[in-house]
C-alpha cells in the first residue's frame, strides 16, 4: 500500500532523511521510532506530499507522491505533528471545512462524514467551540477527526497520543487498532509502550537511516529481560 | 478548479470570525471618509457631484490597509502550521493562492461598495454621473485586487506577520511612488525622458486615474489585471520552492 523507497532529504548541507526505504501492506499499523530530529517528521511529510524529497519515491497504492501529489493526497489522512488547525473556528465548522474539501460538497454528504468523525473521537461536547478554547487533548482529537474524517485507505498520524492522558491515549490507540483492518497505517511516537501495544510492525530511524525493521517481538528479544527503552539507547546512540 | 470553492469561503467567513473585519472596515471608512471630508479632500468645496476628491486617496489609502489585509494570507498559516494542514489536502498550490486571493480581494471590494453612502449623497444633493460613480468603483476594486496580489506575494515569504506587512508596505510604496507628480519630475530630471515615463507607467496612480475620470481605458485594466497575475504566479513559486 505505500512503499518507501530511497528517500533523502537535505536542509542545506543537513542530511536530515538519508536513504529510508520501507513498504507497508493493508492491515499493518506501523510505529515510527526515532530520537527528536532524527528524520521520522520529515519522512513522513515527503509521504504525504508536503515536502518534495532531494531523491527516492514515495508511492501510495502504486501512485507516485512527487508524480501526482493531489492523488495521494486524496488518498491519504494525515495527522500533522501538533495537530495544526484554524483555531478561531468551531470544530464542527473546522471538520466541515476539511469535508468540503474532501469532495463532500452536498450538506447531507457533509454532516454525515462530521459526524462520524465527530462520533469516533468524542468531540460532541465540544462541537460548538472555537478550536483555540480547547484543551490539548480535544485540539489533538480534532486533529484525529480531521485525518479520519473521509475514511481513507491509508493513514499518517505523527504523535497522535501526544499531550493526552493515559484514559484518552487508551482511546485513541483504540480508536487506531479498530480501523487496522481494512486500512494502512503509519504512527510515529516517542513512547515504546504504545509500540508493544498497538504496532504490528516498528521502524527504528537514527540519523536519517532505517536502523531496525522488524515485529515489537523481534524487537524484544535483541536483549531478553532489558527494557525496550534500553534496546532503544542501544540502537540509537548515534544521535546521543 | 473547484477546490478554490471551499478555501474561498473559509479565508472570507475567517475575517469575519475574529474582529479583524470590524476593525478594519470601520478604520478604512472612518479614515476615507474623513479624509474627503478634510481639508485636502474638499469634498464640499469643490462644488462638484462626484467622488473624485473621495477616491482621489485611494491609492495611498490602500498602500497602507491592503498590506493589513493581506500580511495574513500566508504568514499566519507557516507560523501556526496550518499550511501543512492545507497543502496535504487535495488541492493545488495555484488553487489554494486563489482561494485565498479572491477572499481577500472580495473582503476588499466589500469594503470600498460599503461607501455607498458617500454616492447616496452625491446623488441627494446633486445630479452626478453615475457612469463615472461606476467606473471610479470599478477602477478602485480593480486596483485593490493588485495592490493584494503584491501582499499576498510578501506574505507567502515569511513566517512573521510584521515582517510581510513592512515588505508589502515597502513594495507597495514604490510602485505607488513612480507616478506621484513631485516624485516623476525628479525622475524626468534625472534620468531619460523615455525611462521616466515608462516607469511613471508602472504606477497605480497613472493607471487609476483614468478610472475616476469615467474612462475604462484597456490599456489600464491590463495593467492591472497582468500585476494581479504575475505576482499570483510569484507566489505559487514561492510556495512551492
Amino acid at each position: 500500500m505505500i512503499e518507501v523507497k530511497g528517500l533523502v532529504k537535505n536542509y542545506g548541507a543537513i542530511r536530515a532523511v538519508d536513504g529510508v526505504t520501507f513498504s507497508v501492506k493493508r492491515g499493518d499499523i506501523l510505529g515510527f521510532l526515532g530520537p527528536n530530529g532524527a528524520g521520522k517528521s520529515t519522512t513522513m511529510k515527503m509521504i504525504t506530499g508536503f515536502l518534495r524529497p532531494n531523491a527516492g519515491t514515495a508511492t501510495v497504492d502504486g501512485i507516485d507522491v512527487t508524480a501526482d501529489p493531489v492523488a495521494v493526497k486524496r488518498k491519504l489522512g494525515y495527522l500533522p505533528e501538533s495537530a495544526p488547525a484554524y483555531p478561531e473556528m468551531t470544530v464542527e465548522e473546522f471538520l466541515g471545512f476539511i469535508a468540503e474539501v474532501r469532495g463532500f460538497r452536498s450538506a447531507d454528504a457533509k454532516r454525515a462524514q462530521v459526524d462520524r468523525a465527530i462520533g469516533l473521537t468524542h468531540l460532541a461536547p465540544v462541537r460548538k467551540q472555537t478550536i483555540e478554547t480547547l484543551s490539548k487533548g480535544f485540539k489533538q482529537r480534532v486533529g484525529v477527526a480531521q485525518a479520519i474524517l473521509h475514511d481513507p485507505p491509508a493513514l499518517v498520524l505523527d504523535e497522535p497520543t501526544d499531550g493526552l492522558d493515559p484514559n484518552q491515549k487508551n482511546e485513541i490507540r483504540a480508536l487506531i487498532k479498530s480501523m487496522a483492518v481494512e486500512k494502512t497505517i503509519i504512527l510515529s511516537t516517542h513512547i515504546l509502550e504504545e509500540v508493544e501495544a498497538i504496532c504490528t510492525r516498528v521502524i527504528i530511524i537514527s540519523q536519517g537511516k532505517v536502523v531496525v525493521d522488524e515485529t515489537p517481538a523481534q524487537l524484544r528479544s535483541r536483549q531478553p529481560g532489558a527494557r525496550l527503552d534500553e534496546i532503544f539507547r542501544t540502537l540509537t546512540r548515534g544521535d546521543i | 478548479m473547484k477546490q478554490i470553492c471551499p478555501i474561498f469561503k473559509r479565508e472570507f467567513l475567517g475575517y469575519f470570525r475574529a474582529p479583524v473585519a470590524y476593525v478594519f472596515l470601520i478604520a478604512f471608512l472612518v479614515i476615507s471618509v474623513s479624509l474627503a471630508f478634510s481639508r485636502y479632500g474638499g469634498f464640499f468645496r469643490a462644488g462638484t457631484a462626484g467622488l473624485e476628491s473621495y477616491f482621489v486617496f485611494f491609492p495611498w489609502l490602500f498602500m497602507f490597509l491592503v498590506p493589513a489585509v493581506g500580511m495574513r494570507l500566508w504568514s499566519e498559516e507557516k507560523r501556526s502550521g496550518t499550511a501543512e494542514l492545507l497543502f496535504t489536502l487535495p488541492v493545488t498550490t495555484l488553487e489554494a493562492v486563489l482561494g485565498k486571493f479572491f477572499a481577500g480581494w472580495a473582503f476588499l471590494a466589500l469594503a470600498i461598495l460599503l461607501s455607498f453612502p458617500m454616492a447616496c449623497t452625491i446623488g441627494y444633493l446633486g445630479s452626478p454621473d453615475w457612469g463615472v460613480v461606476l467606473t471610479t468603483y470599478f477602477g478602485a476594486i480593480l486596483m485593490a485586487g493588485s495592490y493584494l496580489g503584491v501582499c499576498s506575494l510578501t506574505s507567502a515569504l515569511t513566517k512573521s506577520q510584521v515582517i510581510s506587512f513592512v515588505l508589502s508596505l515597502g513594495a507597495c510604496a514604490v510602485i505607488l511612488f513612480l507616478g506621484f507628480s513631485s516624485f516623476t519630475d525628479t525622475l524626468e530630471k534625472t534620468l531619460p525622458l523615455p525611462v521616466a515615463d515608462a516607469l511613471a507607467n508602472f504606477s497605480f496612480i497613472t493607471h487609476f486615474d483614468a478610472f475616476t475620470k469615467g474612462i475604462i481605458d484597456p490599456k489600464d485594466v491590463v495593467f492591472f489585471l497582468s500585476l494581479t497575475g504575475f505576482t499570483l504566479f510569484l507566489n505559487v513559486v514561492a510556495l512551492e520552492r
